[in-house]
């Protein structure tokens, strides 16, 4: 398996803080490597140092077989960036920004504008190709900024939280475009706050913390690791919660979590076989249940287990850095 | 950057893809020029970018000749003659603000970063920057000779000499606009760039002979004005353009000229390095 985003030890400061504090990245080609965690955790200072944009501090990373401090030049000609910042000019239209980074990778005039658009086509933008990029509505804009990392046919992609501020049907076409990328052999780095994002697009993840990453691996297992399965009842008939409850203790040795209201309970299940004895309890017991289901807990919860507190950005993050400086 | 040596102990590495490790000159320039070709792109999409520096000369000089000129001159046609190709070198400082303004907007917006991603040289986008404003400065000065014939304003020498001193003047604004880009480096937001370019560009146009002769002024301005690089290129201007001694205020233009770009444009990019 090669690898073609391999980072070791990156560790970056600004002034005193230290940004990155020995990170490890690896994308194998033709992957989607999910880099997520909290605002501030590090995800956009890695990323910048892997587009070569900032060097690191300390350790070393190649992409697509060019060392990002040795041969900076070489890593450029090989990625597309798309992201929070690496934006285009808001005052050409789709076309001229698209035929301006063509131009600048080399292409010929005519070759520029055909692949222009060969990509407004693709990122469903033909009809506002000629309209200056202020007038695109959000979802749009970052459309355009994908199509413009792509101008190049890049080998690895960075998405730098790609759908931060977009409502869902463009979160939801973002996410298709991600999706079919993977199928022509690139190599996608993505950075998110958002579990789902991570759940839905990558085939592995990296946790980031505080500079650090905390946890690797597949989604499903990173769930895992922060505990076993999660056995979920919905009664027809929310007056039989209280008997379930009854039946549920018996059967785990302790409380499930009841809600009297929606007849939805839940308890932690680490025996599969205890699927198969509620269901004979709630038999004998006359009880029927509209939904009977044993999950993988969500990486929400695989997050606050692994990190100790939510996976919500922002503030919560800070604070939590806050609690982490004066303990 | 790195040494002649590093480079050669890095030679040893594997280059798997031959990829170039430094982008070469030509390519540079080549870049440099596409993405100037950027910049006058987009001053046919909003023209009025240019009214800083079409309209505010075209004010400075009406207000001066037809106000002030009879005063200071006795006559507003013999002003106009003596008055206008200051006004042209005096243009070009307050014009390389919008280099920075333009600079600092790309860093800002991110559309620097997205320029770096790619295999161009960490220069080319300033030098398209620099060059792009080339074209403002020529529309500028077109349309200030325009409007300033059509006020009574007569090439006295011949035409090579006139076209001679609008080379220099827009050799000078080449040289000056590093300031600009330094600050506009410097500067956290646009809004804050042209009270602190003020400061710079202020002493240089007012503070010298382009309105009024050095020798009405007291002695410590004279001191001033008569070695402030936009009077010597005044000087010179009036020379190639009205008659009058050339070579020895062009010597010192192209001196200022030199110690600018010598100055600032190491500043100017130490700044870009810094910031970008």
């Amino acid at each position: 398996m090669t690898l073609t985003v391999r980072a070791e030890g990156l560790v970056k400061r600004f002034g005193t803080t230290k940004a990155l504090d020995g990170v490890h990245l690896a994308a194998p080609a033709g992957s989607i490597l999910g880099v997520l965690g909290p605002n501030g955790a590090g995800k956009t200072t890695s990323v910048r140092i892997l587009a070569t944009l900032l060097q690191p501090d300390g350790g070393h990373a190649t992409v697509a077989g060019h060392d990002v401090l040795r041969d900076p030049v070489g890593v450029r000609g090989k990625i597309g960036l798309t992201g929070q910042y690496a934006s285009v000019d808001e005052e050409l239209t789709g076309t001229e920004n698209l035929v301006l980074i063509g131009r600048l990778l080399e292409m010929t005039r005519s070759s520029a504008k055909s692949r222009a658009k060969e990509l407004l086509e693709r990122f469903g933008l033909s009809d506002a190709a000629n309209r200056a990029i202020k007038t695109y509505s959000g979802g749009m804009r970052r459309r355009l900024d994908l199509a413009a990392s792509l101008v190049g046919r890049p080998e690895v992609l960075y998405l730098d939280e790609p759908t931060t501020g977009l409502d869902p049907r463009s979160r939801n076409q973002v996410w298709d475009m991600v999706g079919a990328l993977t199928s022509e052999g690139v190599t996608v780095l993505l950075t998110t706050q958002y579990l789902e994002e991570a759940d839905q697009l990558a085939d592995r993840i990296s946790v980031i913390d505080h500079g650090r990453v905390v946890a690797e691996g597949r989604a499903d297992e990173l769930k895992r690791h922060s505990g076993g399965q999660t056995l979920q009842v919905r009664l027809s008939d929310p007056d039989d919660v209280t008997a379930t409850e009854t039946i549920l203790r018996e059967l785990t040795g302790q409380a499930p979590t009841a809600n009297h209201e929606t007849g939805l309970l839940t308890t932690p299940a680490e025996d599969p076989v205890l699927m198969s004895a509620l269901v004979r309890g709630l038999d004998e017991a006359g009880i029927t249940a509209d939904e009977l289901s044993l999950r993988l807990p969500s990486l929400d919860e695989a997050f606050l287990s692994i990190t100790g507190k939510p996976a919500t950005a922002g503030d919560s993050a800070r604070e939590g850095e806050a609690e982490d400086d004066a303990a | 950057m790195s040494t002649p040596t590093v480079e050669r102990a890095e030679r040893t590495d594997p280059r798997p893809h031959g990829a170039p490790r430094r982008v070469g000159p030509m390519r540079t320039m080549r870049h440099g020029l596409t993405l100037a070709g950027r910049s006058v792109r987009k001053i046919r999409k909003s023209p009025e970018g240019l009214l800083d520096v079409t309209l505010q000369p075209i004010l400075f000089l009406a207000m001066f000749v037809y106000l002030l000129g009879g005063a200071i001159a006795g006559d507003t046609g013999e002003y106009l003659q003596r008055t206008l190709p200051g006004v042209m070198a005096m243009n070009m400082v307050f014009g390389s603000l919008g280099t920075g303004m333009q600079l600092n907007n790309d860093i800002t917006k991110g559309v620097f970063d997205r320029f770096r991603s790619l295999p161009v040289a960490r220069s080319a986008p300033l030098i398209g920057a620099v060059l792009g404003d080339v074209v403002r400065y020529v529309v500028s000065i077109a349309v200030l000779l325009i409007v300033a014939t059509l006020m009574g304003f007569r090439i006295e020498t011949n035409v090579v000499s006139a076209a001679a001193a609008i080379v220099l003047v827009i050799g000078f604004a080449l040289c000056v606009c590093w300031i600009s880009v330094m600050l506009g480096m410097l500067v956290k937001s646009q809004q804050a760039l042209p009270g602190v370019a003020m400061s710079f560009m202020f002493p240089l146009t007012m503070g010298s002979n382009v309105f009024a002769p050095t020798e009405t002024m007291p002695g410590w301005l004279q001191a001033w004005v008569s070695v402030n690089p936009v009077s010597k290129l005044a000087d010179t201007a009036r020379g190639l353009m009205i008659g009058g001694p050339v070579a020895g205020p062009l010597s010192a233009t192209l001196v200022w000229m030199v110690a600018l770009v010598v100055v600032f444009f190491p500043l100017a990019l130490w700044a870009y390095r810094s910031r970008v």
